[in-house]
Order: C-alpha cells, then structure tokens, then sequence
C-alpha cells in the first residue's frame, strides 16, 4: 500500500524542494516519505529511554516515601560515605564523555579510535560498578543490607537498580566492540552504536538524580 | 555526518542523539563534549561543596542541591545526548516533554499524598490505628 503511493507521489516530494533556500522558515508541510530508519529506530529508543526513566521515577518517589522509616536502624546520614560518591560519579561521568568520543569515531568510520574509546568507557564503567560492589558489601557487613529496614530496602532498589543497568551498559558495550570488530560500521550497527550511546548518556543522568536526591540529600538532612 | 541523516531538506527531523552539524567538522564535535564535560565537573563540584559547606544558610541547601542537579541534567541533555530546540528535534522534545510531565506527577504526587495521609494519622489516637489495622 504505502509502496505504491509512494511511488506516485514522487512529484510531491519534490515540490517542497525546488532548490530555493528554505532556512530561517518554517519547513513547507510536504509529505517527504518515511524517516529514515536510523531516525525511527532512534525515536523508538528514546521513547524506550523516557519509559525506564519514569520507572526510575517510581522507585525514587518510594526512597522518599520511605526516606524516615528506618525502624530504628542506621540513617542515611550515619552510612553514607561521600568521599567514595565523588569517585563514584567522576568514573560515570569521565566514562560518558569516552561514549561520547566513540559516538564521534564511529560517525567518522575510525575504527581503531572507536575501539580504545569504548575500552576507555568499559573500564571506567567496570570501576563504577566494582566501587559500588563494595559499598554493597560493606553495609552489608555492618549490619545494613537490604532487610534491615524499608529505608534500605528502598535504598537498595533505587541504587542497585541503576547499577544493573550500568551491567547491562557494559555488557551490551562489549557485544558493540565485538560486532564493529566482525562487521564494520555497517548501518544496522550504526544504529546499535547510536542507541548504546542514548542509553549510557541516560545513565548518568539517572545517576545525577540518585547522587544528589539520595546521597547528598541524605547526609546534608 | 551523518548515517541516514539528509541534509537536502528531505528530512526535516534528528534521530535522538544525533547532531546536526550543517559545516562543522571532528574539532567542532569534541569541543561540544568537552565544553559538557566542563559544565557537570563544575556543577557536581558545587553539588558536593555545598552538601557540605557551612558557609550558606542551611535552609537552602537542599533546594540548591535540586536546582544544581535540574541544571546538570540539562547540560547532559544539551551536550551529551544532543537534544535541541531546533525545528528538526520537536518530535523528541515533546517526548521529553511528555516524560518529564508524568515523572513529575508520579514523584509529586506520591510525596503529597504520603505528606498527606502522615499529618492526618498524626492525630489519630492510637487505639483507633490499631483498630485500623486488620
């Protein structure tokens, strides 16, 4: 259906471009055919990216909910180490940029700099991943892990959520690494490559909610 | 760039996360991720200096702290994910849009109920919670 009037309406298409200069006006309402599929899988992507942020939204508003309901356990304030948060976010945001610089590569086709700016990325998102580990493991040796109250329940649903994410990031980064590294920049794995890029960027914006909403927050109350 | 992107006017929308460049080249692209990366340093860096300064009055601090991360969340979205205002960008902005509404109400709402349902039980004696419970 839409192969055929598409095909008749190639003299509409192009009507809307008859080679004057349209900037600075409002584009000409012209049925231009469908968006290139790098746009539509994109699109799909982002609206994926908006619905996991509004999950997020979710366990955030139960952390502050429950924000007070220690039952007579450790707060926020006596369990939070910000020295180990400040490496924490300078690891995620450092590893953002490096996705950025393979976005770049891999826009311009330079494989050897797309590969060492997703190994720069791997590793500082491992280290992200292995700080937090230990945090994990450390309030859970002193007594707070997750069943010690809602307050931590919460706390660890929030965080550790974000951090599996961050797990999935790096798994799916090494299956970019190794598909770029099999199959070049065809077009199908630009569009991973572009959709890697959008979740990794997500992230850290999550992340910026949680170091401020959780822990800032926490320890300055 | 660009992959899939026409520049001849026959497509007038941006994948989300692409850029549009009309001349720009490799320097232009990193200059924007660098100039990003400069903005968060430096409102993280404000982010943590005034959780725990006592140098500002401390009523204010948590607002601050809200209005810094709102702030550094625009940067990424500005610099990192490449979210414009232009012409080409409307269909995901309004998606943004749309997101940040219902994030808004969920988180809002929550919190003003719960703050809610807490001041009413406030007064309540305490045999007539527990006769409340099942």
């Amino acid at each position: 259906m839409s192969e055929l009037s598409y095909a008749g309406d190639d003299r509409d298409i192009l009507l809307g471009r008859d080679g004057s200069d349209r900037r600075g006006q409002a584009p000409a309402p012209v049925w231009s055919g469908p968006a290139s599929k790098r746009i539509v899988t994109g699109y799909g992507f982002w609206i994926f990216i908006l619905s996991d942020i509004i999950m997020f939204s979710a366990f955030f508003a139960s952390y502050a909910v429950l924000l007070n309901q220690t039952a007579g356990g450790p707060s926020g304030h006596q369990l939070f180490d910000l020295r180990h948060v400040v490496f924490e976010t300078a690891l995620l945001l450092s590893s953002s940029f490096a996705c950025g610089m393979a976005t770049i590569a891999a826009d311009q086709r330079n494989t050897i700099w797309f590969q060492s700016a997703m190994a720069v990325t791997c590793v500082l998102g491992l280290g992200f991943l292995a700080l937090e580990a230990n945090e994990f493991a450390g309030l859970v040796a002193r007594g707070a892990g997750p069943t010690r109250s809602a307050f931590l329940s919460a706390f660890f649903t929030l965080v550790g959520c974000h951090g599996l994410h961050v797990s999935a990031g790096v798994l799916w980064l090494l299956t970019m690494m190794a598909q770029v590294f099999a199959k070049g920049f065809r077009a199908d794995i630009s569009r991973r490559i572009l959709c890697f890029a959008l979740f990794w960027h997500a992230l850290d914006i999550i992340w910026i909610a949680i170091f401020t909403i959780v822990y800032l927050l926490g320890s300055a109350a | 760039m660009s992959n899939g992107q026409q520049t001849d006017g026959k497509d007038i929308d941006v994948a989300p996360g692409d850029e549009f460049e009309g001349d720009g080249g490799i320097a232009i692209r990193v200059t924007g991720y660098v100039t990003g990366l400069g903005l968060a340093i430096l409102l993280t860096a404000t982010s943590f200096f005034v959780a725990g300064t006592n140098l500002v009055w401390q009523p204010s601090i948590p607002v601050a702290l809200v209005v810094l991360a709102i702030a550094q969340m625009g940067v990424h979205l500005v610099f990192f994910l490449h979210i414009t205002t232009g012409p080409d960008n409307a269909n995901n902005v309004l998606a943004l849009a749309f997101g940040v509404l219902i994030v808004v109400l969920l988180m809002g709402g929550s919190l003003w109920i719960m703050a809610n349902l807490n001041h009413n039980m406030m007064n309540m004696p305490m045999d007539q919670m527990m006769r409340m419970q099942p």
